[in-house]
């Protein structure tokens, strides 16, 4: 009895799985490769998630970019105060594979807020996001004061 | 103001886009059916998807969209090289029966078991 519990089906024993292999490859192909995105998910082990996000500037907009995969526009939350910018959320874990076996969890789900003060005044009414492909785009209008102005000089 | 930003000074050509990949995070679960793996692409829509299969490799390539940004960039945190990352298979899957799935930036792979390696039952007659 004993030998039959203890056979395993050798195809089974022998892959190193999605484990150890895939793990020391995946480590050296990130030391070459970005050296950089290892620190930026080291201190997001120690601070919770931290969406990159990005600030353009154009003549008459600012442009926020933040990267927040796989979420709903429900869950997004993007206020507006006193000149700072605030886009927070909440990721939920996805509950449908509870009883299964984890081989790798990179993904960060939680709660995660970033704030950004605005380097001009906008205007607060006229502010749009959008989010597509898992980058929430805002598009904030500066305000007419805030516009570089064109003077024209008469030269006589 | 300005220095609420946190702009470091950096050149106008990014350093960043000389690299060519950056690693998407994944997560993978197994279950009795198969393996599920899950990639985080943001930029990256069902177009710019690459997957390919060769031997019990699967290479996950993802090629961002060409963002059309008008304008100067004040502070920049996002890399904007595409995605790379190569898995190996266990051997139990099915190639054939391989699914993906791309959704707000999060590529969805389902990677069934071929059923001869599933649990089943054996009726006893």
């Amino acid at each position: 009895m004993n030998s039959l519990t203890r056979w395993q089906r050798p195809e089974l024993s022998t892959w190193p799985g999605f484990g150890r292999l895939t793990d020391l490859r995946d480590e050296i192909d990130r030391l070459f490769e970005s050296p950089l995105a290892d620190l930026a998910r080291t201190s997001q082990l120690l601070s919770g998630w931290t969406p990159a996000l990005d600030l353009y500037e154009d003549k008459d907009n600012l442009f926020v970019k933040v990267e927040l995969p796989g979420m709903t526009r429900e869950e997004i939350d993007v206020s507006l105060h006193e000149g700072s910018l605030s886009i927070s959320g909440e990721r939920k874990s996805e509950q449908k594979h509870q009883d299964a076996e984890v081989y790798r969890a990179e993904r960060f789900f939680g709660r995660f807020q970033r704030t950004v003060t605005l380097p001009t005044p906008v205007a607060a009414e006229k502010v749009k996001a959008q989010y597509q492909d898992g980058v929430l785009t805002i598009t904030l209008p500066k305000t007419e004061e805030a516009k570089p102005k064109h003077i024209d000089v008469n030269v006589s | 103001m300005k220095a609420t930003v946190q702009t470091e000074p950096r050149p106008a050509t990014d350093a960043r886009q000389e690299r060519e990949f950056v690693s998407p995070e994944v997560n993978i679960f197994e279950t009795k059916e198969g393996y599920v793996l899950e990639a985080e692409m943001p930029g990256v829509n069902k177009e710019g998807l690459e997957i390919m299969l060769e031997g019990n490799e699967i290479t996950l390539i993802g090629h961002r969209k060409n963002e059309v940004v008008t304008g100067s960039p004040l502070f920049r945190e996002r890399a904007l090289a595409d995605y790379r990352r190569i898995f190996e298979l266990d051997p139990a899957i099915d190639t054939a029966k391989i699914t993906a799935k791309m959704e707000q930036g999060v590529l969805t792979l389902t990677l069934p078991k071929s059923e001869r390696v599933k649990p089943r039952k054996i009726k006893v007659d």
